[in-house]
């Protein structure tokens, strides 16, 4: 360690969804790296002692250095040239850049898609659905006296959820934090969360639509089937102490994770869940929060819903966007072939995709912007290493309750960020569809689909 | 730099210095009204046409948590509304709730060059700046949601009226706001912590706070008026759309006495009758208010017929009238700040109390004795689409119309109210006021709402059509800022606009009463609470008035 | 011996971690490709603590090395792994038109890989 010691304090940490900002980080400016990150959990000490600059070429293309202008110039090119460019990414970067890449796409008539729509998307149909009461987390901190977590595991996604937000948290009508509360977990296996839990109620596997909709019957004071217990695996007296909490709380919260959204019954499950803490709020006054991920992926759902009308999954081939999950969606895009070009921004779908999507993936060109070095940069035509947000740059996230955060930089990066780096794109592709512009014209309905 | 402009032959209408429909020579230079260029780099031909400033929006609900919300809770109405882009501007959805893009562009496309974002948390300012930011063509600000905000209510609970003086000051330098907004003050208490309920009587006392809506009221007024604030407050009274409520406006507007107040979308609070019985119209009891008393402003958020999306800071407003259909709702609280309700509505003509309401907005309109201080809102989208404002203005200025429509809507609605005896029509110029210069002086915006040398070149040029609707659906040509953007029905140029913010000084010391209540009860730090310059693209500080004591 | 299982797949903190340092490190693979299963049914198919195992369904295979939980913490017939790659290969890429593949819940095949049998699709290339 050096002695060029400094100290940045209300710096955020990007690692999940909580978008903590109160980081106290000591950066060493001669080695270039945060070496203590006070208040940080696990997951945001690795974020922030991991993030170092690493000895590496700011762009490759196939494989080999090339100079930031030349790498741009080829990804402005891919992407105009192309019939159904795609982009995809997006949650783990700035608004500032999740902006530019909108505007990209609009330009390209191409596809945009965010991680949402592989984490929360069938929350965001369900959303679209059924309307949601919720709440922001310093609500759940002053006021919540019931707080249940459905199908997550904070304790190891959200590490501080418990203590920040809403289980240990002291506020202003829970003077007493975790005393104050009941706090219930329903999940399929006992997590390392249900410790933090008064009650835990264990599901079974894909039965969470049963549950949900049987806590609705009997919210409304109409009669269930005794076989409640043999589908969901519980049984009628923990259904109604349930209910008997949940129209008794003052204000309630439900919480949920990607064990609602990511098994059978997906955007039903979510939508069950929305429509209960609905009803409940005949009887109290009762919210729910999907946990999101990754730091900035509600940024992105709030930067598409402005500049769409749409949360993910949008396609502007037509000259205006449109949504479609299920076909503007990035599994179903690739895994169908549609896509004959992909802009990657900030993730990873060749290590988290289905197998016939990252198959075709390794068939288009592909641009890449990551911090770091992952199985999709390795494959990518264009591959730009990029500064880390939120450690190498300032910007804006939005928490998974849409409170946007401006973040602190700790120091520089040798790299740009994706802002810059999207910002020069877009120039090219301004250039390049001009060039293309038959004179005179004035719409882009005049532009010519084809090169 | 922008280029220089002259508009010859057109009849123009700037109310704010007396030309009523007279032919005039406007010159255009640096972005501004000139009294004379030399040799203009462009002339325009406006024979034919009717010349007016840009219009002001002064009440609309466009952009931040909210608009955001209500945008992505309604994907099957943007679908049957696509905004295409051009060469010059971008692509969106259009709709009830149009995405950023769509919104400048729609305004413009309607000659509006100016709108004011009515209610934003100050939690939210980042992201509604981030909006506007996305928001092309018009100037625009927004207004701060204060009037529930948990740490003022202590301060006016413990008797502390100068630190509550200092600490909305901070608030509004905080958030880059316009001026404080008021919704459903002492509302928001009863209903995320009484079990969504509310307050009904101005002197009815909050039991955690332990004050009125009618104490907040006044001590919004008393600081505005006092630091001379360009906009007064600007007020949602309690009791949004319940019968009878017309008293507790009528009380709200003496609590202001003969200091400034704005009241919004006056026709929501202007129906008389019993609590939970249908309502009747009140319009003749708030427009001789609002008539002898020059120091109340209002903008009549007039109801039209189709859909809305009611987004508002009153959620027990919008919980009331999500158990009408049961459909899709938003509630959405904001620790220590405010609440906030969301539904998808629509206005129908055979509906009694819709017909009413549609009604009521009309006779406020037709009662008013002075077009400068009752302006020209849909409340958007509460009441109904900024995008209907064309076929307000001919409801206004065309009786025949008028009273056709009249005849579409349920009689028993119509019955009771004064409205088939109405025989005004608005004209050219009166239109002008309302749409213009009227809010423009509400606001406090020197440079807007008229044509004088120096005032900023927001331009629309009409062609003058017997069709009112018509007419103001298309305006020929838009200059913003000295910029044509609208040539001959078309987009020319995009253009970024401009945030339009107030900055009263406060003494810092303030910082150090607000940051514990902050470290205890708000889940982010306080020191990356206050909005950096670096949200506000191009901007103005709108200067203070002369304190009025 | 061949039984069918449900897999889910989530987040862990190890998953957190390692993906900080690096996805294509070897912790973090070693963590991606590691499955806790109940352990009577480990037992069951005797299976011990770092033994090799091949998941597979329409979808794909993948081989993983599986560790023991309690009874009472992951019910019988149910494996549990941090998301990653190996995971990824056992994902429908049919999202049945809502973008979303189903990763949690799925039905797999477990069966013991006889020791010292090089497994080439634990990591992926």
């Amino acid at each position: 360690m050096s002695e060029n010691l400094r100290v940045v304090e209300n710096a955020t940490c990007t690692f999940c969804g909580c978008v903590c900002d109160d980081m106290i980080l000591t950066v060493d400016d001669t080695q270039k790296r945060i070496v203590k990150a006070k208040n940080a959990c696990v997951l945001g000490r690795a974020w922030f002692a991991e993030h170092t600059i690493e000895e590496a070429p700011a762009a490759l293309m196939e494989g080999k250095p090339a100079t930031i202008d030349a790498a741009v110039a080829e990804a402005a090119r891919i992407l105009v040239e192309a019939r159904f460019p795609i982009a995809y990414g997006l949650s783990d970067t700035t608004c500032e850049a999740q902006r530019q890449a909108v505007a990209i796409m609009d330009m390209v008539r191409g596809n945009i898609d965010t991680t949402t729509s592989v984490c929360h998307g069938p929350s965001g149909i369900a959303f679209q659905g059924v309307g949601e009461s919720t709440m922001t987390l310093g609500e759940v901190k002053n006021r919540a006296d019931l707080v249940i977590y459905w199908g997550g595991n904070p304790a190891e996604s959200h590490p501080r959820h418990f203590g920040r937000y809403a289980v240990t948290a002291k506020g202003m009508f829970t003077p007493n934090g975790k005393k104050d509360r009941t706090v219930v977990v329903i999940d399929v296996r006992r997590t390392p969360s249900v410790p933090a839990a008064n009650i835990f109620v264990q599901l079974k596997p894909g039965k969470d639509f049963e549950l949900l909709w049987a806590l609705r019957v009997r919210v409304k004071g109409r009669p269930i089937h005794a076989d409640i217990e043999e589908i969901t695996g519980v049984p009628p007296a923990t259904i109604e102490d349930l209910v008997q909490r949940m129209k008794g709380c003052r204000y309630g919260v439900l919480f949920f994770g990607m064990g609602l959204t990511m098994t059978r019954g997906r955007h039903f499950n979510s939508g069950a869940l929305l429509a209960l803490a609905t009803d409940l709020n005949e009887f109290t006054h009762f919210v729910a929060k999907p946990v999101r991920g990754h730091g900035n992926v509600t940024g992105a759902d709030n930067v598409m819903s402005w500049q769409t009308g749409y949360p993910f999954g949008v396609n502007f081939s037509r000259g205006y966007p449109r949504f479609n999950p299920g076909e503007f969606t990035t599994v179903d895009t690739l895994a169908r072939g549609d896509a004959d070009a992909a802009m990657i921004i900030a993730s990873d779908p060749a290590s988290n995709f289905p197998r016939e999507a990252t198959a075709h993936l390794r068939r288009i060109p592909v641009i890449s912007l990551d911090p770091k070095a992952t199985l999709t940069s390795g494959l990518a035509r264009v591959a730009f290493r990029t500064a880390t947000y939120g450690i190498n740059t300032g910007g804006t996230v939005y928490r998974m309750d849409d409170v946007p955060i401006t973040m602190r930089k700790a120091f520089d990066s040798p790299f740009p960020d994706d802002e810059s780096i999207l910002k020069a794109i877009r120039e090219k592709v301004r250039e390049l569809l001009l060039a293309r512009t038959p004179h005179g014209a004035r719409s882009a309905f005049e532009l010519p689909l084809t090169a | 730099m922008s280029s220089t402009l002259c508009i010859v032959n057109g009849s123009v209408h700037d109310p704010a210095n007396r030309i009523a429909g007279e032919p005039r020579t406007l010159f255009v230079r640096d972005g501004r009204i000139a009294d004379a260029v030399a040799e203009p780099d462009r002339t325009i031909d406006a024979r034919g046409m009717v010349v007016m400033p840009g219009g002001v929006d002064i009440h609309c609900h466009i952009a931040g948590p909210k608009v955001n919300l209500a945008r992505k809770l309604q994907p099957e109405d943007h679908r049957r509304d696509p905004h295409p882009g051009t060469r010059f501007t971008r692509s969106g959805s259009g709709g009830i709730v149009p995405s950023t893009f769509a919104t400048g562009y729609r305004y413009a496309t309607l000659g509006y060059t100016t709108a004011m974002e009515a209610a934003v948390t100050p939690i939210g300012a980042r992201h509604t700046l981030e909006e506007l930011h996305d928001t092309p063509i018009i100037d625009k600000g927004f207004y701060v949601l204060l009037g529930n905000n948990i740490f003022l209510q202590q301060l006016l609970r413990d008797g502390r009226r100068s630190e509550f003086r200092q600490a909305v000051a901070w608030w509004i330098n905080s958030t880059k706001a316009y001026t404080a907004k008021l919704v459903n003050p002492g509302g928001d208490e009863p209903w995320k912590g009484r079990r969504n309920s509310n307050v009904s009587d101005l002197d009815e006392k909050n039991d955690v706070f332990g004050i009125s809506p009618r104490q907040i009221i006044d001590a919004f007024v008393e600081v505005a008026n006092d630091a001379g604030f360009p906009h007064p407050p600007h007020i949602h009274c309690n009791n949004l759309g319940h019968s009878g409520n017309f008293r507790t406006t009528l009380e709200t507007m003496k609590t202001a006495g003969d200091r400034r107040l704005h009241v919004a979308h006056i026709q929501f609070h202007s129906y008389a009758g019993e609590p939970g019985k249908n309502p009747g119209s009140a319009a003749r009891e708030i427009a001789d208010y609002v008539n002898a008393h020059p120091n109340i402003t209002c903008d009549v958020g007039q109801v039209m017929f189709g859909k809305s999306t009611i987004m508002t800071a009153d959620a027990p407003l919008a919980y009331m009238l999500r158990g009408i259909k049961k459909a899709k709702w938003i509630n959405a609280d904001t620790e220590c700040e405010s609440g906030c309700g969301i539904l998808p509505f629509s206005y129908q003509e055979k509906v009694y109390v819709h017909a009413l309401q549609w009604a009521i907005g009309l006779e406020l309109f037709l009662m008013s004795a002075d077009p400068w201080r009752i302006i020209l809102s849909t409340d958007h989208p509460n009441g109904g689409s900024f995008q209907s404002y064309p076929k307000l203005i001919r409801l206004l200025m065309d009786r025949d119309f008028r009273k056709q429509e009249m005849q579409r809507v349920n009689r028993r609605a119509i019955a009771r109210t004064t409205l088939p005896d109405l025989d005004r029509e608005y004209s050219l110029n009166e239109i002008a006021i309302i749409t213009r210069a009227g809010p423009a002086r509400a606001l406090g915006l020197r440079n807007k709402g008229h044509l004088g040398a120096g005032a900023d070149a927001d331009i629309t040029i009409y062609d003058d059509h017997p069709d009112r609707e018509r007419m103001f659906s298309a305006p020929r040509y838009v200059i913003k800022s000295g910029h044509m953007i609208i040539d001959n029905h078309e987009f020319c140029a995009d253009f970024s606009g401009r945030m339009l913010h107030i900055a009263p000084e406060y003494d810092a010391s303030i910082v150090d009463a607000v940051r514990p209540f902050f470290e205890n009860y708000y889940s982010i730090e306080f020191d990356n609470y206050a909005v950096p310059d670096s949200y506000l693209h191009d901007h103005e500080v709108i200067p203070l008035r002369p304190a009025t004591g | 011996m061949t039984e069918t299982m449900l897999l889910i797949a989530g987040r862990t903190s190890e998953q957190g971690t390692s993906l900080n340092k690096g996805k294509l490190k070897a912790e973090y693979q070693q963590v991606t490709s590691t499955a806790e299963m109940n352990e009577q049914d480990m037992a069951r198919l005797g299976l011990k603590e770092g033994d090799r195992v091949r998941l597979r369904n329409d979808a794909g295979e993948t081989t993983v090395t599986c560790t023991p939980r309690k009874a009472a913490d992951l019910p019988s017939g149910m494996i549990f792994m941090a998301y990653g790659p190996c995971s990824s290969e056992l994902m429908e890429a049919d999202t049945a038109g809502s973008g979303m593949p189903l990763s949690k819940n799925l039905a797999v095949t477990v069966e013991k890989v006889p020791a010292g049998h090089r497994n080439s699709e634990g990591v992926n290339p």
